[in-house]
């Protein structure tokens, strides 16, 4: 197919692969873990850390890099250190970070065409660092998970009874908080501040409608992961709207086969 | 000091499993246990009973480190249960079954090797060997032939068991069982907690049983703590079952159903949550 001989088309198909498959293997925990919402607070405080690299002229790749590693770990010891509800926290992150977000943007003058790409993405404007540094970044998260499957696995399940054995799991805990903050980040560029937590949680949440079997809801979850953001990307390429916006409402109809479909939902409605 | 002491553990100078001492544990600014003193010796088998939200889960978890009292000590296989380190790897915890949630995509050998996590150490893999381990564990709760299927598809007492073989895996010296019979019925119940006494006879351990059920309880355990936010009644069931103690018992939510020479009594499910 000659569609593939442009470059921007063959980092789009890289960059495709690497954010739907490490999206959606994070996406797993986030979802075993009720973090839905954490992964949307943390995604959205991104916007402020664009907004400042777009203002001071840094890639506002490391700008945002900097807020949701921050705001992650502030919704972590908030929701810890107060008797405040994880989405009592998060919302408030939330607001905060969007509004100084539209307050440093509000200082620019020119910049919304910029602000617009990484609100809801744009896969196909990618550079070649932009690739490598996605790569870097999804390898680094990849072999975190790879390292403390088990680990994780356990915070999953039983945070208590893993804590009774000695894991880490309060360390364990924030660790996937910044993993999450990693994965929204080198996702935001093709997806898109407003969408990322989207494409982290849909297709986890499609997985888990399918399977009972942790390893194969995996699995799916990446197989879905990858088929959304590769038919988002065909759609943003042939009719002109953002990938973020295909990418997500792809992984959103997987959903819903996956939900008509799952055996999970007949045994539940099953009295 | 306990005067039972010498009951189970032979007259031989006599360890503790656990000490509290003046133990006082808030959540936020409400307590939820004050003032708690007792020992539960080695060897032994402890019931821990009292209503709904009386402290029975809150002292366990400070027992096992999970909590931290805003008074008193505590003291688990003889150290802080913050510094217990490696023998952690000597402790079977089976929390409460409604915490968990058994939509979970994991199979039943998955559930119980976790219960070796800690022993296997971070990083390191789940090795064929761990899986014989596991397979023997549901062995000992006659589970075996689950070993393969999805906890999502057993009964709430298969789940428990399940989660009894997870504790059971470690060979723990103390194990802690948080109202194990809550999914069950009656009389499954009373099976589970014939099985936990033929458990606690075969093996060298501390057994202490988080329940509701005072009266069938009281036939297997040594000795029963009475809680009410503060110690009611601690001590032999017979003991704590008579004269003023059942006095002492009402004030921890016990009521007398039935009769017959051993008083059977159940403590009543309140709904102060
Ligand atoms: N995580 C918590 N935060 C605040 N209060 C709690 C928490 N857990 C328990 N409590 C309160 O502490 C009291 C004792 O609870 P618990 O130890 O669970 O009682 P039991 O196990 O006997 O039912 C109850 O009033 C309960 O509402
Ligand atoms: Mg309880």
């Amino acid at each position: 197919m000659e569609l593939f001989d442009h470059v921007f088309m063959q980092r789009a198909l890289i960059e495709a692969v690497l954010i739907g498959g490490i999206c959606a293997v994070i996406g797993v925990y986030v979802v075993l873990n009720g973090l839905s919402f954490i992964g949307a607070g943390i995604s959205h405080s991104t916007f402020a850390g664009v907004a400042l690299g777009l203002m001071v002229g840094i890639d506002p790749l490391w700008t945002a890099l900097l807020f949701s590693t921050l705001v992650a770990l502030s919704i972590g010891a908030v929701s810890e250190r107060t008797n405040l509800k994880h989405d009592t926290s998060v919302g408030i992150f939330f607001a905060a970070t969007m509004a100084l977000g539209v307050m440093l943007i509000g200082l620019m003058d020119d910049y919304y065409v910029d602000v617009f790409s990484y609100l809801f993405g744009n896969i196909l404007a990618l550079t070649a660092t932009d690739i490598w540094v996605s790569a870097i970044m999804a390898a680094l998260v990849l072999g975190i998970v790879i390292l403390l499957f088990k680990e994780f696995l356990a915070l999953s399940f039983d945070a208590e009874v893993a804590a009774v054995m000695g894991l880490p799991v309060r360390k364990l805990h924030y660790l996937l908080l910044v993993l999450i903050a990693v994965t929204v980040v080198l996702s935001v560029k093709s997806v898109g501040v407003v969408l990322v937590s989207a494409l982290i949680v849909t297709p986890a949440a499609a997985a888990f409608q399918l399977t009972v079997n942790f390893r194969r809801m995996m699995l799916l979850s990446v197989l879905f992961g990858i088929g959304s953001a590769l038919s988002g990307l065909l759609i943003s390429y042939y009719i002109d709207i953002p990938s973020g916006a295909g990418i997500v409402l792809i992984a959103t109809v997987l959903f819903f086969l996956a939900w008509l479909l799952s055996p999970r939902r007949k045994r539940h409605a099953q009295p | 000091m306990n005067t039972d002491l010498s009951a189970n553990t032979g007259g031989t100078d006599p360890k503790n499993a656990i000490t509290f001492s003046n133990v006082t544990v808030h959540y936020d600014q409400l307590p939820a246990l004050e003032n708690i003193s007792f020992s539960i010796p080695e060897g032994s088998f402890w019931g821990i009973i009292g209503p709904n939200g009386s402290g029975k889960s809150t002292l366990v978890k400070t027992a096992l480190g999970l909590l931290t009292p805003s008074r008193g000590t505590v003291r688990t296989l003889g150290r802080e249960p913050a510094a217990l380190g490696s023998l952690r790897a000597s402790i079977g915890y089976v929390p409460q079954y409604a915490d968990l949630d058994f939509s979970f995509p994991l199979q039943v050998i998955d559930v119980v090797a976790m219960g070796l996590y800690g022993e296997i150490g971070l990083f390191h893999r789940v090795t064929r060997a761990h899986r014989k381990r596991a397979e023997e564990a549901l062995r000992r709760v006659n589970m075996e032939e689950f070993a393969d299927r999805q906890i999502s598809a057993l009964s709430g007492g298969q789940r428990q068991r399940v989660l009894i073989a997870r504790a059971l895996v470690i060979d723990p010296v103390l194990l802690i069982l948080d109202e194990p019979t809550a999914a069950l019925d009656p009389g499954s119940a009373e099976g589970l907690y014939g099985w936990i006494n033929d458990l606690h006879d075969r093996n060298d351990m501390t057994l202490i049983l988080v329940t509701h059920d005072v009266g069938v309880v009281s036939q297997y355990v040594d000795s029963i703590a009475c809680l009410n936010r503060t110690l009611v009644a601690h001590g032999r069931p017979k003991d704590v079952l008579s004269g003023e103690s059942l006095e002492q018992m009402y004030g921890c939510g016990a009521v007398l159903f039935g009769h017959g020479d051993v008083p059977h009594m159940v403590v009543k499910h309140g709904g102060d949550r």
